[in-house]
């Protein structure tokens, strides 16, 4: 800060920082929130489809939806049973 | 046909009953029979805002519950011709506004030969709110340079893409509209403040208007005369501009540029 300022006092450019907290805020609401309403059923079907060619437990399969810039993500995670 | 518009913000204390009043004045004042109604139950204030709470007798949940018709509850706006106002419900709860009964009176609205609806949403994300944005054809998102602001209007933004009728039966989508009020171009000028760029990025949706910070909306609000009866200041201006786009007209933006005011300006001071 210079003396300038020091003397006239000078408030800061807090408008950039505002913007930069909600694009990251707002991005994270939108991909949490507005998630669709299909994922829990989708996992469900995985289920029934995979348990007809070998045991799985419910739990080790993850369906997520990310967004990846421009690009939205469907992750599948299919945790194989062991001793196989 | 009937447009029922949508005046919203998640955020209190924007300006949705100010931009209400004003847009539904500014409607009737252009000839087009106009209502507006105020959907917060228990806290009503648009009747202050229009300057006719000691001429309401009956309200929206009146009619609602049968104990008056539509046509008893309508309040004559005193300074629009074609202009009525249904007031809210002071005393009771919330839930009395059902959805079939907020259908039933805009439904009989539509029927009476109304062009716009205008329905003051209140803030927050509850039942009111909710039902105030399920009708829409149009929403107004009404939103403040200010952080919060900004992100409630995302949070409601994402309520009328899965609440509204228009989404859920997969009709065209709500319309929806960014109004930026209380603006200051000097402080967003000096970086203090979000632009109203910033908000359109951040929100994504098309910008009808920008409403400047003004001590005229206070003393329209302390009279009971909606800001946009106040003329020749930038709010009033502001607004009639906002109903000329909307109405599809072409107007530039004004009130948004800071200019430096001059030397003889900075010494004498003055508006």
């Amino acid at each position: 800060m210079s003396w300038l300022s020091l003397i006239f006092g000078e408030k800061k450019a807090t408008a950039s920082v505002a913007k930069e907290r909600l694009q990251l805020i707002i991005a994270h609401e939108r991909a949490s929130l507005s998630g669709p309403d299909f994922l829990p059923d989708l996992q469900k079907d995985l289920v029934a489809v995979i348990s007809k060619y070998f045991p799985v437990n419910p739990d080790d399969i993850k369906v997520g939806l990310e967004k990846q810039g421009n690009y939205e993500v469907l992750e599948v995670n299919i945790v194989l049973p062991e001793g196989r | 046909m009937t447009t029922i518009i949508t005046v919203t913000s998640g955020k209190g204390g924007v300006g949705k009953t100010t931009t209400s009043a004003s847009i539904a004045s500014g409607l009737a004042l252009r000839g087009f029979k106009t209502a507006v109604i105020d959907f917060d139950v228990g806290l009503r204030n648009l009747d202050l805002i229009m300057g006719c709470e000691r001429r309401v007798v009956y309200d929206f949940v009146n009619v609602i519950q049968g104990d008056a018709n539509l046509h008893q509850a309508l309040i004559k706006d005193k300074h629009a011709d074609n202009l009525f106002v249904l007031p809210a419900s002071q005393t009771r709860d919330k839930d009395a506004l059902t959805e079939e009964g907020v259908e039933k009176v805009l439904q009989e609205l539509a029927h009476q030969g109304f062009d716009y609806v205008v329905c003051d949403s209140p803030a927050g994300i509850e039942h009111g709110a909710v039902v105030a944005l399920t009708f829409a054809d149009v929403a107004i998102v009404v939103t403040n340079p200010e952080v919060s602001s900004v992100r409630d209007s995302d949070r409601i933004l994402g309520i009328i893409q899965s609440k509204s009728r228009r989404a859920i039966e997969g009709r065209e989508p709500v319309q929806e509209h960014l109004l930026v009020t209380r603006y200051s171009p000097k402080r967003a000028h000096d970086g203090e403040m979000l632009t109203y760029t910033d908000i359109q990025e951040l929100l994504r949706i098309p910008l009808l208007g920008v409403i400047p910070e003004s001590e005229a909306v206070l003393q329209a609000s302390n009279q009971g005369i909606p800001a946009i009866h106040q003329k020749d200041t930038p709010v009033a201006d502001a607004y009639q501009d906002t109903i000329g786009r909307f109405l599809g007209e072409a107007h530039p933006l004004r009130f948004v540029e800071y200019e430096k005011p001059g030397l003889i300006k900075r010494l004498f001071g003055g508006k």
